[in-house]
């Protein structure tokens, strides 16, 4: 395990690392192209003469209101995102941390439903929707996913394992049960808030099933239902898809490369204890 | 334990409230109202929904009813990609955090670089690879040809061009996440072990039978249940990448259902079928739980 690392370790290393990220650069690089450099064979990597025509494109659009998309996408994500942090992270800690009537059942029953997939709440929850009236809007993207039992789960695991001096000595100096919570527990669940919030942002923006089905007005869709659209209004204007694809890309990407520890740990931990 | 929120007994319960609401409006009543529209003729546009008790379900053994193919077709393309893209994508990912686990310069960077595609989302991937497999233009071909080879392949409008294509652009897509799942485990294996065993003279080979792959066992465990539902989930790379087809050949048991449920609206069917794949894919997981239990 200690030994000196051969070359063939780092011409797989090497390898991946091309096959990984080579073909997202292609289509970053693609969307400064022409039309026709995009189709030439064999394709050219970098742009012989870079345009931004794409982007001009895709902004100018009618058909296709890339940055009220993006907005869309943004707003729904973050506010589903704390939505998430703020009830799970409350219902986690009361299982967690209190005891009460009627606790082993409520965790039996939110455990029971973590195995439950997905697809069978498409059609129930659209009726539910159409009956509140929330289809079309951001509301059918940022509240129904908020029920899923991962982040409870995540939080109460988290709150476990904080040692109990925290409440104790928060007891002595007179805080009752929400000031404890509020400037003694969530202080110091810091990292676990802010793995639970990135996860939930980045589910929220990448979701794709659900959006398509109970969002219908152009102007009301995110950007990655969106962008399927263009994929049929430009077929022959690949980089136009690409530049769209690309502005999906980009941002989170760059969150990802600020976060990735929180993203990487949430994960792993989701697997190894969850 | 109690004697914290002594005096207060229902502070718990204001604690969990705003949760229990969501949970019970969007998962404990639509578990149950699933049910329900599966044992009518629920068009969604129409006034009448009448009772037809389990006709949703008998339609779907009856090959004469407009269900049938569809859905066993669906049902069948789905095992098509399960058992392709599953045992790829429980080994590989397993290579590669035994890769990346030993200590070298830039692993943090090579960590999250293969993790990377993840992030984007299917939307993303879907567009891309597309393009990249564009039969007359998309970069496969393209290099594929530029070093001598066939450039004429039919990615994604040929079989079994398109199965591959959609497996492999799987693997690109969610190596890493379960590469990262690996690399957790690896990390709970205690290094003495490891150390023991190098005195005890057991070969690389040894070391990995006989302790990183029982020490990995609940880890496994996840990973191939968490695969298998995913895999029985797929949608987005079908729809953007091969639409479907060719044919109806890529069409998956949830491209089926959503589109007879929540595009033409006929949810009865359409949530028969989804609760008879659910209780087969609980089949599998509950076999896959057995078959890697821990032996006692």
């Amino acid at each position: 395990m200690r030994t000196r690392r051969r070359p063939l370790f780092w011409a797989m290393i090497a390898g991946l690392t091309l096959i990984i990220l080579g073909p997202i650069l292609f289509i970053i690089l693609t969307a400064f192209k022409t039309v026709d450099e995009s189709r030439t064979v064999p394709p050219a990597l970098v742009p012989s003469s870079p345009t931004t025509r794409a982007f001009n494109v895709l902004f100018s659009s009618d058909d296709a209101p890339v940055l009220t998309w993006f907005a869309n996408s943004m707003m729904a994500a973050t506010a589903h995102a704390l939505l998430v942090v703020v009830v799970a992270s409350m219902a986690g800690y009361a299982l967690a941390r209190m005891d009460f009537p009627g606790k082993r059942i409520v965790t039996a029953l939110i455990i029971s439903t973590l195995f439950l997939p997905g697809f069978i709440f498409l059609m129930p929850n659209f009726l539910i929707l159409d009956q509140l009236q929330w289809l079309d809007t951001l509301w059918a993207l940022i509240v129904p996913g908020a029920a899923g039992a991962f982040g409870v789960f995540f939080m109460r695991q988290f709150f476990t394992g904080l040692p109990k001096e925290f409440e104790e000595s928060a007891r002595v100096d007179g805080a009752g049960p929400f000031r404890t919570f509020f400037s003694i527990m969530l202080p110091n669940a810091r990292p676990a808030i802010v793995t639970l919030i990135v996860l939930s942002f980045l589910a929220n923006w990448n979701d794709f099933i659900w959006p398509i089905y109970v969002l219908f007005s152009p102007e009301r869709l995110t950007l990655p239902v969106g962008l399927t659209k263009l994929q049929g209004a430009y077929t022959i204007d690949y980089p136009v898809v690409m530049a769209g694809a690309a502005i999906a890309a980009i941002p989170v990407l760059i969150l990802f490369s600020f976060v990735q520890r929180y993203v990487i740990e949430g994960v792993a931990q989701g697997g190894v204890k969850g | 334990m109690s004697s914290r929120t002594q005096g207060s007994r229902w502070v718990p319960y204001v604690f969990l409230a705003p949760y229990m609401v969501l949970f019970v409006v969007f998962v404990l009543v639509p578990a149950v109202l699933g049910v329900w529209i599966s044992l009518h003729d629920w068009d969604f546009l129409l006034p009448g929904k009448p009772f037809v008790g389990a006709a949703n379900y008998t339609d779907l053994l009856d090959s004469t009813s407009v269900n049938y193919t569809v859905f066993w077709e669906s049902m069948r393309n789905t095992l098509i990609f399960t058992v392709l893209s599953v045992p790829l994508l429980v080994v590989l990912p397993l290579f590669l955090a035994t890769l990346l686990n030993s200590k070298f310069p830039g692993r943090t960077f090579f960590r999250a670089a293969f993790f990377a595609p993840y992030v984007l989302g299917v939307a993303v991937i879907g567009l891309m690879w597309r393009y990249l497999l564009d039969p007359s233009f998309g970069a496969v071909n393209g290099i594929l040809g530029a070093i001598g080879l066939p450039d004429d392949t039919a990615w994604t409008t040929g079989q079994p061009w398109a199965w591959i294509s959609l497996v492999v652009v799987t693997i690109w897509w969610t190596a890493g996440f379960n590469a990262v799942i690996y690399l957790a485990g690896l990390g709970n294996i205690p290094a003495d072990h490891y150390e023991a065993a190098q005195l005890d003279g057991a070969t690389r080979w040894q070391q990995f039978r006989h302790i990183t792959l029982p020490g990995l066992r609940p880890v496994l465990v996840f990973v191939i249940t968490v695969t298998i539902l995913a895999s029985a989930n797929m949608f987005g790379q079908s729809l953007l990448i091969t639409n479907g087809g060719p044919g109806e050949s890529t069409t998956t048991a949830i491209m089926a259902i959503a589109d007879l449920g929540l595009a033409q609206y006929r949810m009865g069917a359409a949530s028969a079928m989804s609760y008879v794949l659910a209780v087969m894919l609980g089949i599998i997981a509950l076999g896959n739980f057995w078959l890697l239990r821990e032996k006692a």
